[in-house]
Parts: C-alpha cells; sequence; structure tokens
C-alpha cells in the first residue's frame, strides 16, 4: 500500500511544479482540481487499514470541494474576468521551476534535519508536504492575478493538509470537517472579492492595486 | 449552558437581522443582542459556567479577561452604529477622495456579519482546543471581511482583498503550527496527548521539545500576522483606515486581541514544557520591532486613521514585550490590552465623528475639531493623551508596569528602546491631534447636520470614563484575574 501512498504523493509534487509553469488560467484551475481529487485519495490510502464511514466522509467531500466545487466557482470567475492567462509573473515560467526544483531539494533536506517522534506513513510525506506549502507562498508572491493567488492559497492549504493526513492520528471528526468547511468559507469569499475587483478595476491584476499607501509620491 | 447560551445568541441573532427587511426592527436586534451578550458576560464573574464539549470550550480568566472586554465594547459600538447607520446615505454618492460614485453595502450584510463578527470572537476567547481556536479565528477574518468592503468603493476593496489574503496565508501557516504541536504531542508511541490546553499543560514534560519550538514559531507567525506584529502587519493600516469608523473600533480593540489571545495559549504550553525563556526572546524581538515600526510611520503620518492604524501596531508590539518581559511586565501587558482596546476604539469612532463632519482623513485638511464638534475634540484630545500614556489614565498604569517589569530585570536596553519609541510616538501624535483640535476651521468644512447625536458621543465618553478609572483605580475582581492571567505566561 505504500507504493500506492508515495505514487500519489509524487503526483501531488509534480501537479505542483506543473503550476508554476503554467500561465493559462484554465489550466491552472484544473491542475489544482486534480491536485485536490489526488488529496482526497491520498486520504483513503493512508487510512485505508481502518476503511470507517468517517474516512469515506472525509476523502468524498474532500473530493468533492477542492475537486470540483472549488474549480466551479473560480471557472465562474473566471469567466466574468476578462482574463485568460496570468499577467507578466514577477518571476519568469522557466526561472519559476528552477526555483521549484530548489525547493524541493531543501524540502528534503529540512525534513532530514527534523527527527520524527513516530515514523510517518511514507518518508515522502514531510518533504513533499513542506514543499507544496513552500510552492503555495511562492506563487502567492510572484504572481499578480487575484485568481492564481487563491488557487496558490489552495496549493499552501493542500500541502498543510498533506502533512495533516500524513502524520497527525486521531484528529477528531469535528475539526477535520471544520478546517474543510473554513477553507470553502475562505476560497468563496474570496470569489466574492475578485468578482468585486474585476468589476470596480475592470481587471484582476493585484499589481494595480496600490491605492493605499503611506506616503503619496 | 451558559457557554451555549453565550455563542448561539449573536448566531441567531445574526440569522434574524439578515431577514429583517425593517431598518428600525434591524437595528434594535443588533443592539438588543449585544445587551444580551454583555449581560450574560457580566454573570461570568459571578458564576463561573460550567466547560462544554468535554473540556474544549472552556471560560478561564485570560479568556474572561478578553471576552469581557469583546463584549462590552461590542455593545457600546452597536449603540454608536445605530447613529451610524441613520446619518449614512442610501443610494450613490460621490467619494471624497477620488470624486468616483458608490454606495454601501445592504444594512443587512453589514449588520449579520457585525453579529457573526462577534460570535466567532466569542469562540475564540473559550477555545480550549487548539483546533477549534483557529477555527474561531479563521472565522473571525471571514465574518470582519465583508464589513471592511461596506462603502462599495476601489480602496476598500483593495484594502479587504489585502486583508483577505495576508491574513488567510498567516492563519494556513498557524495551521502548519498546529500539526506541529500534533507531533510533538504524539508521545513517542504511547497514546498520544489531547491537544486541548490543560492536557497539554499538565502533561507538558512529555511533549517533544524541537517539535514544540517549530508549533510555537509558526503559531507566533500566523497569529502575529492577525495581531498585526510588525514585519507582519502589512494589511492593517490598509484596512483600518478604509473601514467603516465602527468596524475599526472593533478590529483595533477587539479583533487583534483576539488574535493576541491565540499566541498566548501556546506560550502558555510552552512555558508549562519548560521552554518559557525561548518564547519570551521571540516576543521581546517581535514587541521592540513593532514599536520601532510604529514609530518610522506614525511621525508625518498624513491621514489621522492610518495614523491610528499604526498606533495599534505600536500597542500590539507593546502587549508582546511586556510578555515576552513576563512577571511584572506580564500583568501590566494583561492589563495594557484592556486599557488599550476602550481608548483605540474611542479614538476610532470620534475619528468617525471627525470624518464625518469634515470628508476628508487628511491630518493637513482638518483644523478646528474643538471648534466644530467640540465634544469630539474634547474626547479626540483626551483619547490621545490616554493612549499615548500621559497620567492620570489607564494606559500610564500598565505602560509604567511594563516599564518597571523591563527596569527589574536590569534590561536597560530593552527599557530605553521602549522609552524612546514612546516619546518618539508622542511627539509624532501629538503634531497631529493637536493641529486638528485647534485652529480655524475652513468655513466649507463646517457642514456637521445636526451638530452632535448623542448617539456619537456616549459611547466614546463612556470609554474615556472606563479608561480614566482604570487609571485612577484597578477593581478587585479584575486585579485578580489579570494577576491569574499573568501568572500563567510566567
Amino acid at each position: 500500500m505504500s507504493v500506492w501512498v508515495d505514487t500519489a504523493l509524487v503526483l501531488l509534487a509534480l501537479t505542483s511544479l506543473l503550476l508554476v509553469a503554467s500561465s493559462r488560467l484554465t489550466r491552472c484551475i484544473r491542475i489544482v482540481a486534480f491536485q485536490g481529487s489526488i488529496l482526497g485519495v491520498l486520504t483513503l490510502l493512508v487510512h485505508h487499514d481502518e476503511l470507517v464511514l468517517r474516512t469515506l466522509m472525509l476523502a468524498a467531500a474532500i473530493v468533492a470541494l477542492k475537486g470540483a466545487a472549488f474549480p466551479w466557482l473560480l471557472s465562474r470567475v473566471l469567466q466574468d474576468a476578462d482574463v485568460r492567462r496570468e499577467v507578466e509573473p514577477l518571476v519568469g515560467y522557466i526561472s519559476s521551476l528552477l526555483i521549484g526544483t530548489l525547493m524541493l531539494a531543501v524540502s528534503f533536506w529540512l525534513s532530514a534535519r527534523l527527527p520524527l517522534p513516530r515514523p510517518a506513513v511514507s518518508s515522502l510525506v514531510v518533504p513533499i508536504a513542506l514543499f507544496t506549502t513552500l510552492i503555495g507562498l511562492f506563487v502567492i508572491v510572484t504572481r499578480r492575478t487575484a485568481l492564481t493567488q487563491v488557487l496558490a492559497y489552495l496549493v499552501l492549504e493542500n500541502g498543510i493538509y498533506v502533512f495533516g493526513v500524513g502524520l497527525v492520528q486521531g484528529t477528531p471528526m469535528l475539526v477535520e470537517l471544520g478546517v474543510l468547511l473554513d477553507v470553502f468559507v475562505a476560497v468563496f469569499v474570496m470569489g466574492i472579492a475578485i468578482f468585486h475587483i474585476n468589476r470596480e478595476f475592470d481587471h484582476i491584476d493585484t499589481e494595480q492595486l496600490t491605492l493605499l499607501k503611506d506616503w503619496a509620491e | 449552558m451558559m457557554l451555549l447560551l453565550l455563542l448561539l445568541l449573536p448566531v441567531v441573532a445574526a440569522v434574524g437581522a439578515y431577514f429583517t427587511t425593517h431598518d428600525g426592527a434591524r437595528r434594535t436586534v443588533l443592539v438588543m443582542s449585544a445587551a444580551a451578550h454583555a449581560t450574560m458576560v457580566t454573570a461570568t464573574w459571578a458564576v463561573t459556567p460550567a466547560p462544554l464539549l468535554g473540556g474544549w470550550v472552556r471560560l478561564d480568566a485570560l479568556g474572561q479577561l478578553f471576552l469581557s472586554v469583546t463584549s462590552a465594547l461590542f455593545l457600546l459600538v452597536a449603540i454608536h452604529s445605530v447613529g451610524y447607520l441613520q446619518r449614512e446615505s442610501r443610494g450613490a454618492r460621490r467619494d471624497s477622495e477620488e470624486a468616483l460614485w458608490f454606495a454601501n453595502a445592504p444594512e443587512a450584510t453589514f449588520t449579520t456579519c457585525l453579529l457573526l463578527f462577534l460570535a466567532a470572537m466569542t469562540l475564540v476567547t473559550v477555545s480550549h482546543r487548539f483546533g477549534l481556536l483557529w477555527l474561531a479565528i479563521e472565522m473571525t477574518t471571514l465574518a470582519s471581511a465583508p464589513l471592511i468592503y461596506f462603502h462599495r468603493h476601489h480602496r476598500s476593496l483593495e484594502a479587504t482583498w489585502k486583508y483577505l489574503l495576508v491574513c488567510s496565508v498567516g492563519i494556513a501557516l498557524a495551521l502548519l503550527g498546529n500539526f506541529f504541536l500534533a507531533v510533538a504531542a504524539s508521545n513517542h508511541g504511547g497514546e498520544p496527548i489531547p491537544l486541548v490546553l490543560n492536557d497539554l499543560i499538565e502533561r507538558a514534560a512529555e511533549l517533544h521539545v524541537p517539535w514544540l519550538k517549530a508549533a510555537f514559531l509558526l503559531l507566533m507567525v500566523g497569529y502575529g500576522t492577525k495581531m498585526g506584529l510588525a514585519p507582519l502587519h502589512t494589511w492593517l493600516p490598509d484596512a483600518h483606515s478604509e473601514a467603516p469608523s465602527v468596524v475599526s473600533a472593533l478590529l483595533s480593540g477587539a479583533l487583534l486581541n483576539c488574535a493576541f489571545l491565540g499566541v498566548l495559549r501556546i506560550q502558555q504550553v510552552c512555558e508549562a514544557a519548560g521552554q518559557g525563556a525561548f518564547g519570551r526572546d521571540v516576543f521581546v524581538d517581535f514587541g521592540l520591532l513593532s514599536m520601532a515600526v510604529a514609530a518610522v510611520f506614525i511621525v508625518g503620518q498624513p491621514d489621522y486613521k492610518r495614523m491610528l492604524a499604526y498606533s495599534s501596531v505600536e500597542h500590539m508590539g507593546l502587549l508582546s514585550l511586556g510578555v515576552g518581559l513576563g512577571g511584572v511586565a506580564a500583568f501590566g501587558a494583561m492589563l495594557h490590552a484592556v486599557n488599550h482596546s476602550l481608548t483605540k476604539a474611542m479614538l476610532f469612532l470620534i475619528a468617525g465623528n471627525i470624518l464625518a463632519a469634515y470628508r476628508t482623513k487628511s491630518t493637513r485638511d482638518v483644523r478646528g475639531v474643538l471648534r466644530v464638534l467640540p465634544m469630539s475634540g474634547v474626547l479626540w484630545v483626551t483619547g490621545f493623551l490616554a493612549i499615548t500614556g500621559s497620567p492620570p489614565f489607564g494606559p500610564f498604569l500598565s505602560e509604567l508596569t511594563i516599564l518597571r517589569g523591563a527596569l527589574d530585570q536590569d534590561r536597560s536596553v530593552v527599557a530605553f528602546l521602549y522609552l524612546t519609541f514612546l516619546a518618539v510616538i508622542f511627539v509624532g501624535m501629538a503634531t497631529a491631534v493637536l493641529r486638528m483640535a485647534q485652529g480655524t476651521p475652513a468655513t466649507e468644512a463646517t457642514n456637521a447636520p445636526g451638530g452632535e447625536p448623542v448617539s456619537a458621543i456616549v459611547p466614546s465618553a463612556v470609554l474615556a470614563a472606563i479608561v480614566l478609572v482604570l487609571g485612577l483605580y484597578i477593581p478587585g475582581p479584575l486585579r485578580d484575574a489579570l494577576a491569574a492571567a499573568a501568572r500563567t505566561l510566567g
């Protein structure tokens, strides 16, 4: 079974790298949707020996939200906005890919230095979780379109979730579902905000959100 | 039972407010539920409410302190906002800064979010399970984001977006911190320790130290973002200056405290695990940096609401510094959390009155507040004296206590920097506030329709009175609660 867990984790890392190198927004949404579905499968794989109703429900909820609901919501936002591609990212796609690979190396190095009190499901859990989290942060900082920033926030959240599902046992159902619900509302509110940004500013380029500053130039 | 009522009341009221079409009825719902909430919170001082959900939800001294401040502020802000909403003109109108047309968000949405915000903050103060605390803090972000975007124009939208994104990322890191804490509590193959505050403190010796330290840092960065500690404060000045003043008052007076409570909870665990010194150093560094950044941006700040926002960054730094010093200073920090909330809320409410009369946030364009708005003018100057730590107001006492903590430990460099930043900020704020209060108003600026309504003055005056009393005398029960809260922080 651990082969499958490893496969899912590797796929997760690959989708993150793919996101970094993609410029078309519909494609980015699809990549993140795919990543969300992997996460649902990963939940099942990790808990395969105690496949109770609660695990099934959680996995179903993850696939439904991250694999279907978010992509649908963000596609709706994209339809209204007149943008198809990412506007000039602050770091180019090729350089982003290089930095992404570097981050992967850093994640492995870092996780080798963090001794786990008890062994994880797979030795890949910590490095891949860290890597996905770092990629999320990196994309939020370097991309300018509000939509991509929300996608990157989801990737960041996915990375953190991998960590939780791979290492932490016995998280109460209430908290797990609560976290999902919070992420859902967060993305929903962000989606509404993008809708308004698009209407007010006629674009969703956050680099142009520069009205608020301390000293007038 | 009492705790359940406290949590459910604002939610039920929020649903009610959403479906109420009559403005007057909706405002009554807001004030009545705020009053009921405050009454119940007052009752908790007499009878300690029973814990819920097997100890996940519980009211301790620290939580009670922050809950009481939140509830009292909410009641006063609710009263103020009734008048505010009445005076807000309906339909499209011209924006005073960009001369573009804009309208307000529907009042029902505003009231609903306000009540949900109260529910989320109540949950923060009573959460003893770390996962639940995280949920509650994230909920405060989501409930307050639409409040910042009440005036639907470019600038408030920009502020809302920054607030949502920066705080969500911060809170995501705090979630990672929670998972790290769970690893630290996984207990080397034995039965894992439940992530409930009391259990963690009781069995702190079994925690895995490197993971606990990493968890502390992540939670500090995560909740610190929400609290507005420099250099993670970037969302704060924008959100506070663009939100309606009633919302700014709640953000600064109640929300920042809730995030502060988040970092205090993990510090309590560190303290019990014998890692208190590690955490305290981080608190001192963040504290001094926040005060320094605030000092730089307050001097010469052209926008008076932004000035108040940076002053909040300063005071969050002060709280962090106090906790970092520990002992007497931790007591001072608890007292200061109360004093700052009350004073800053009052200042934001008055700033709202000034903004309504002058229609500008530029410090340069506002002159003669004392003549145009005599009551607001007096409260504005009073609030300025209080917030900068002048005697005989509450903040003076708490800032002095923190200084004593630094001097007791012979940390003269910290004490020196602390006094320097306070002095710079005093001068910076004095220049702006006194200039605004005095002088002759430009003739066109004096269009305060109907003078100063009672609802716009009374809440601020009550706050001013409390801050003055707290500077002269601290009631026994409050002193006990402060001491009990400070004791758990070492």
